[in-house]
C-alpha cells in the first residue's frame, strides 16, 4: 500500500539526508518510527505525504506519486505536524473550512476523540493552551478517516493523563484499510500501540520489525547479575540488579522494553540487525 | 490495569480475560467485550488484543460464533483453571522451594499455617 524504493533525499547536496530508504507499510497497522534527533524522521514522513519531494528513487503511496499532490490522493493522506500554528476561529469553524477536504471525516469521530480529551467545545482555539489545541489537531488528523495518517511526535507537549486519552483514542480509531506511522521520542508513553518498529539511522531504514517477530528472537528481563543469563546483547544498569536483552534461545514471551531495544541497536547494531536478516 | 514490565502484552491480556471468567464478571456463554472496545479499555493496539483471543481461542476458552464475536466457553472456568493450575506447578512452585530451600524452611513449618490461612479464606466468605 506503500512503498518507498531507493528514495534519496536532501536540502542540499552537500548534506543528505535520506539515502537509499526502503519501506513496504501495509495497512491495519501501526508503525513507530524512531530514530535520534535530526536523523530525517520528519523529512520522511513529509516525502510521503507529497510536502517533500525525493531527489531520487520512488515513492508510491496508495497507488499515487505524492510529488503530484493529486487532490485524490491528498483526501486520504493526514499529517498532523510537530509544531502548528491555529488560525483565530472556533472549533466550528475550524472544522466548516477544513472537513471538505477529507471526504470520509466522521463529526461523530471528531466529536467523541474530543470528548476523550475534555476539550471545552465552545472556546476559541487562540484561547485554548497549547497542549488543547494538539489535542484538537489530533482529533482532527484521526477524524479525517484517511487511509495513510502521520503523526509527528503526537504526545509533545501533552500533560501525562492526556497521554491514556491518547492511546484510547488511537485504540479506538485504527482502521482495517489503514495505515497509521507514529514518530516519537517517547517511546514509553505508546509502546502498547505499536504493532511494527521502524528505525532511522544512517540516512536509511536500518530495521522494519513487527514487535512479536522481535521478542520471538530477543528475549527482555529483569536479572540480579549478569551470569544468571545466556547470550546477553545488551544490559542496563537496573534498580535490583540488570536490565537485559538477549537472544531468546528458550522460546520466552518477554514484553518489549522499546526504549531498551531502541538503546540496544544503537549501541550494539552489528549484533542485533544480522538476527533480523535486512 | 496495569501491565507488568516483563510478560509479552498478549499473555498479560489473556491473563486479565481468564480472571474476568473465574471472577464470573463474564459468564459461559455470555458475549466477551468485542475486540475494540477492549483495545480501548485496556489502550494498547487492537491487533494485540486479536492475539490474545486467538490465543485464548486455542485455548477453547473462548469461541467465535459468525457474524456475532467472541463468547465465554461452557466450561472456560474448568479449563483455566486446569490451566493455571499446571502453570503455577510448573513455573511458580519451583521458585518458592528455591526460597524454601535457601531459608531452610521445612514443609511441616508451613502446614500449620496453611491450615490457618485457609481458615480465615472460608470465613471470609
Amino acid at each position: 500500500m506503500i512503498s518507498l524504493q531507493h528514495l534519496h533525499f536532501a536540502y542540499n547536496k552537500a548534506v543528505p539526508i535520506l539515502q537509499d530508504v526502503n519501506l513496504e507499510l501495509s495497512p491495519g497497522r501501526i508503525y513507530g518510527l524512531l530514530g535520534k534527533n535530526g536523523v530525517g524522521k520528519s523529512s520522511l514522513m513529509y516525502n510521503m505525504c507529497g510536502l517533500l519531494f525525493p531527489s531520487s528513487g520512488s515513492c508510491s503511496v496508495l497507488g499515487h506519486t505524492p510529488s503530484r499532490r493529486d487532490p485524490a490522493f491528498l483526501q486520504q493522506v493526514c499529517l498532523l505536524p510537530e509544531d502548528f500554528e491555529m488560525p483565530a476561529m472556533s472549533i466550528d469553524q475550524y472544522i466548516r473550512l477544513y472537513a471538505p477536504f477529507y471526504p470520509a471525516f466522521s463529526s461523530d469521530a471528531f466529536e467523541g476523540h474530543l470528548q476523550t480529551f475534555g476539550i471545552p467545545r465552545q472556546q476559541s482555539l487562540p484561547a485554548l493552551s497549547h497542549g488543547q489545541q494538539k489535542k484538537v489537531l489530533i482529533s482532527f488528523t484521526l477524524a479525517t478517516n484517511a487511509r495513510l495518517i502521520l503523526m509527528d511526535e503526537p504526545t509533545n507537549g501533552l500533560d501525562v493523563p492526556s497521554k491514556r486519552q491518547f492511546r484510547k483514542v488511537i485504540a479506538g480509531s485504527l482502521r482495517e484499510d489503514q495505515s497509521i506511522v507514529i514518530s516519537t521520542h517517547q517511546v514509553k508513553d505508546l509502546d502498547s500501540l505499536i504493532d511494527e518498529v521502524l528505525i532511522l539511522e544512517d540516512h536509511r531504514i536500518i530495521l522494519q520489525e513487527a514487535i512479536s517477530s522481535i521478542t520471538e528472537k530477543l528475549s527482555f528481563r529483569q536479572v540480579m547479575s549478569l551470569e544468571e543469563t545466556e547470550a546477553p546483547i545488551y544490559s542496563e544498569g537496573a534498580l535490583k540488579g540488570y536490565a537485559v536483552v538477549a537472544v531468546n534461545r528458550k522460546a520466552e514471551q518477554s514484553r518489549m522494553d522499546m526504549e531498551m531495544f531502541f538503546n540496544a541497536v544503537m549501541t550494539e547494531k552489528e549484533k542485533i540487525l544480522p538476527l533480523f536478516n535486512r | 490495569m496495569e501491565f507488568n514490565q516483563t510478560q509479552a502484552i498478549y499473555l498479560q491480556i489473556a491473563d486479565y480475560v481468564c480472571d474476568q471468567v473465574q471472577l464470573q464478571y463474564w459468564l459461559p456463554e455470555g458475549k466477551v467485550p468485542s475486540v475494540r472496545e477492549l483495545a480501548v479499555t485496556l489502550e494498547v493496539n487492537p491487533n494485540t488484543v486479536m492475539r490474545s483471543y486467538e490465543h485464548l481461542q486455542q485455548q477453547g476458552i473462548i469461541y467465535t460464533r459468525r457474524g456475532l464475536g467472541y463468547f465465554v466457553s461452557e466450561d472456560a472456568v474448568k479449563k483455566i483453571l486446569a490451566g493455571r493450575k499446571e502453570q503455577f506447578l510448573q513455573e511458580e512452585l519451583p521458585l518458592f522451594f528455591r526460597k524454601m530451600y535457601m531459608l531452610g524452611v521445612e514443609l511441616d513449618e508451613l502446614k500449620a499455617r496453611y491450615e490457618k490461612f485457609k481458615q480465615r479464606q472460608l470465613k471470609a466468605q
